[in-house]
This record gives structure tokens, C-alpha cells and sequence, in this order.
């Protein structure tokens, strides 16, 4: 800043002439942008690289990987990240997903599609068209758990999560929500170990692949058949937890997920 | 450093702290003292643009035409203010999450507008600086205590660390959620004035007015 000093030498106007503001607000509006610019392109290589770990340490968490004994760098390794266009469920390339921007992709006109009303369970109004998906394969290369981004609208605010399915497609191993802004305590229990513990085990779709999931008010009670679709709801958090449900039931739907799960479901069958 | 400027430094502390005192930056203490790693984030941010905007308008102060003294004010804040944001985003990225807009909203904190206009604009630059560090460590004081205790009670941990164990976990301690919502700072900061203002009247407002007792009309009967 103490560039700007520099101008009185310049100018000999008395300070407060128009020539003298003019000069002012020319030189602090070049030597502060220029520090700010300077800022932002040194430093974003550092961020970009830190919202990368961050996407892929909160994939290593939900898939389970690390419970089953790996380490980061070996569950890593089994990470197999594609990018799937939602309306066919074909796998495409030349979209990086490593890069790939949910939050922007959801708002950019070009690659994502507006909702209708009636489709829109999740309340997002937008979807894109295209989105990451990352396979965990075992060691010879084989699909054993299948990681989708799923996000809603909750009370406040929309929930960026991860859920992982096992290998038949159809039981959850984990649901992850790693932004949101719910209220603390309430809705922000979201994201409280215990409550995602009950999610793994549930199952998702019926016999007949048909979406089946609940969030309940009342207790699960484990002895019903219907109990294994059925999770107990947030307490004091009624919209947050019915956002979870819809926003599972969007993402498992034809419009979300359905095609690309279904293609999987052939290509083993 | 000089009696002097010990003084200008450590005064906005205790005696003469902008939140306690002067009730600046009420919005940024509210919103980010429920954990105390954003807390101490904040604390460091807030610091570091007060005492450098302080610093370079100070030096700039005899240049700055009165007509935009306000916007080269602005304008000088919010660089800086973008630029520690910058950095936090860079090396401090999981808290950075937890700050989102906080940050940015520096730049409107009246602390540093208030001391840049109040201060810097009529001293040199080295006591301008230290003005400008010791009253974001007066704000950093307020906060530390407001989140301590928001913490704490509120989710029963310090910094992440579990300290009361919490009775969804198995514990004994159950968690006052009001402390995590941003009114219960309001609450807090209210009674750290009371208290504060108790142990030294001097920071009492004198009131504005006074009741003025009417004679009391004669009623005609």
C-alpha cells in the first residue's frame, strides 16, 4: 500500500482538487487490485488441491474402506471416479471428475436441466446433466461398492452428501452429508455419527427395484418387514429428515441415478 | 515499546474495548462463536485486517481527499479483507467451510471502518497499527470468552475435544442447544457488559435524558 504514498511527489495539486482524487483513486484502486489479483492466482493452486482432498477424503469416509482396515493411500487406490450422464446412465469421457463443480454444475444453464414442479423431490429446481460417480473396485478391478453425491433441500439449506451402496446396488453402506447449514443441534445432526450408523444395512429399492425408503416419526420397529426401509427420523428435525428421504428418493429415480443403476444391473446379470 | 504505546495497544482490551464498550461488531461475534476453532480463525482474520488497513491508511492519510476518504477507506479494508480470505480458503480450509461469508463481512465489521476513520485517519502509522492489533484483540477477547462458553456447554467440547461427555453418547452432560444458536451470544455479550460495566463505572453510559417529575396539575374540582 505504501505505493500510493508516492503521489504526492507526482502531484503538486492541493490534496483536495479533482485532478489530486482523480490520481488518488487511480492509485489505490491499481495498487490494490493488483494485490488482490497477485493473492488469488498464487494461492489457488493450494486451494484447488485442498477442496480435491477434501471431495475424496469424504468419499474414502462413507465408503467403509477405512473400517475394513485400509489405510488412505490403499483406499485410495481403489477409488474408480466416472462421470455418468444421468438421462441415459451412460458412463462418458472428457469431464474430469476430480474437477467437476456440483455445487456450479446445478446452477449453470448449459449443462444442467430445469425440474418441474412434480419432479423435483429434492428441491434443487435445476439438475445437472452430468455427475461423478465413484466406483470402489476390489482387487482385480470388479465393482464392490458403488458411491453416488446425492443433495437436497432441507430446512435452510441444500445438503451436499455422499451415499454408498454395496455391491448388490440395493443396501446402503453409508450416507454422508459433508455441507449443509441445518440448525445446529437439530438439523445439523445430520451429520452425527449415530444417526448415519442406522442408515447402514437399510435397504433402498423392493424386489421389484422400486425405490423404498422412510424416514419415520415414530420408533423403527425391527420385527415389521417393512423395517429394513425404514429409519428413525431426526428428533425435532421433521423437514430436515423428510428432506433426507426425498432427496434419496429423487436421486434413486429415473430422473436422478435410476438409468445408470439399472445399466449396472444388466451389464452383471 | 514505550509506555505509550502500551497504552494505545492494550487499552481497547479491557478499558476500552470496542465490542464490550463501544458494542461494534455484534453481527461477526453472534455468528461465529459456536466452535471455538472459527472462533480463534476469526479472531486472527479480524486482528490482521484491523491492524494493516489501520497501518496503510495511516500512511496514505494526508493524500486521501475528504470527498472519498470514505470509499479509499473501503476500498484499502476490502483487499485485505479478500486477501485473508484468500488465505484461509488456502491453509485453513476445513474452518474456512465453517467461516463461509463471516470472513468476507469483515469488510462491514465497524471495528475496522470505525478505527480506520477514528484513528488511523490522524496518526502516523506505527501507533495506528498498534491501535489497530490491540482492538482486534479486544474483540479477540470478547470472542474467546463468548465461545469458551458457547462451546462448552453447547456441545460439551473445547475445540472439538470432548470435555463433559454428552448424554447421546453415553455421558451425563445434556447439551443446552440454545448455546449453539447465534442468540445465545446475545445473551452472553449482554452479560459480560453488565459485568464488565459493574466493575468499572466509569464505562457507563450517562443516560441520554432524564425523567423530569410534572408538578402535578391542579384538578379543577
Amino acid at each position: 500500500m505504501s505505493a500510493s504514498e508516492s503521489d504526492s511527489a507526482v502531484s503538486t495539486a492541493p490534496v483536495e482538487s479533482a485532478s489530486r482524487t482523480l490520481l488518488v483513486t487511480f492509485v489505490v484502486c491499481l495498487v490494490c487490485s493488483v494485490v488482490v489479483a497477485g493473492a488469488a492466482v498464487l494461492l489457488r493452486p493450494i486451494q484447488e488441491s485442498n477442496k480435491k482432498a477434501d471431495l475424496i477424503r469424504n468419499v474414502i469416509a462413507v465408503s467403509g474402506l477405512l473400517k475394513e482396515g485400509l489405510t488412505e493411500e490403499q483406499a485410495l487406490k481403489r477409488i474408480d471416479p466416472r462421470m455418468v450422464e444421468l438421462a441415459t446412465g451412460d458412463e462418458v469421457k472428457g469431464i474430469d471428475p476430480d474437477t467437476f463443480n456440483i455445487v456450479k454444475a446445478g446452477k449453470d444453464p448449459v449443462i444442467s436441466i430445469e425440474l418441474t414442479r412434480r419432479e423435483d423431490l429434492a428441491g434443487i429446481r435445476r439438475e445437472p446433466r452430468y455427475l461423478p460417480v465413484y466406483r470402489i473396485v476390489g482387487e482385480n478391478g470388479d465393482l464392490k461398492k458403488l458411491i453416488l453425491p446425492v443433495y437436497g433441500y432441507g430446512l435452510w439449506s441444500t445438503m451436499y452428501g455422499f451415499l454408498a451402496l454395496e455391491e448388490d446396488l440395493r443396501t446402503v453402506q453409508g450416507l454422508r452429508f459433508y455441507q449443509h447449514a441445518e440448525t445446529p443441534g437439530l438439523g445439523g445432526e445430520v451429520d452425527n455419527p449415530k444417526w448415519r450408523a442406522q442408515w447402514t444395512g437399510k435397504v433402498l429399492f423392493d424386489e421389484k427395484w422400486k425405490v423404498q425408503v422412510e424416514v419415520t416419526k415414530v420408533a423403527v420397529d425391527s420385527s415389521t418387514p417393512e423395517s429394513h426401509h425404514q429409519v428413525d427420523a431426526l428428533a425435532g428435525a421433521t423437514i430436515t429428515s423428510r428432506g433426507v428421504e426425498n432427496l434419496l428418493k429423487f436421486w434413486l429415480s429415473d430422473k436422478g441415478y435410476g438409468p445408470y443403476l439399472s445399466r449396472l444391473r444388466r451389464e452383471r446379470s | 515499546m514505550s509506555y505509550q504505546h502500551k497504552k494505545i495497544m492494550f487499552d481497547p482490551i479491557v478499558d476500552n474495548n470496542p465490542v464490550i464498550l463501544q458494542v461494534l461488531g455484534i453481527c461477526s461475534a453472534l455468528a461465529v462463536t459456536s466452535k471455538l476453532s472459527t472462533t480463534i480463525t476469526m479472531c486472527i482474520a479480524l486482528t490482521v485486517v484491523t491492524a494493516f488497513s489501520n497501518a496503510a491508511i495511516s500512511l496514505v492519510r494526508n493524500h486521501i481527499p475528504s470527498s472519498i476518504r470514505i470509499i479509499v477507506q473501503m476500498t484499502i479494508i476490502s483487499s485485505l479483507v479478500i486477501v485473508t480470505d484468500q488465505f484461509i480458503k488456502a491453509y485453513a480450509f476445513s474452518i474456512s467451510k465453517d467461516l463461509s461469508v463471516f470472513v468476507g463481512l469483515i469488510i462491514t465489521n465497524c471495528i475496522v471502518m470505525g478505527r480506520a476513520e477514528a484513528y488511523a485517519m490522524k496518526h502516523p502509522p506505527l501507533p495506528s497499527f498498534l491501535d489497530g492489533l490491540g482492538n482486534g484483540l479486544g474483540y479477540s477477547a470478547l470472542l474467546l470468552v463468548v465461545g469458551i462458553i458457547r462451546e462448552l456447554l453447547g456441545s460439551g467440547s473445547l475445540f472439538g475435544y470432548p470435555i463433559l461427555p454428552l448424554d447421546r453418547d453415553g455421558g451425563w452432560y445434556v447439551p443446552n442447544g440454545l448455546l449453539l444458536l447465534p442468540p445465545s451470544a446475545f445473551f452472553l455479550i449482554g452479560m459480560i457488559i453488565w459485568v464488565v460495566r459493574s466493575w468499572k463505572p466509569a464505562q457507563v453510559e450517562q443516560p441520554e435524558y432524564q425523567i423530569y417529575h410534572a408538578p402535578r396539575p391542579e384538578v379543577a374540582s
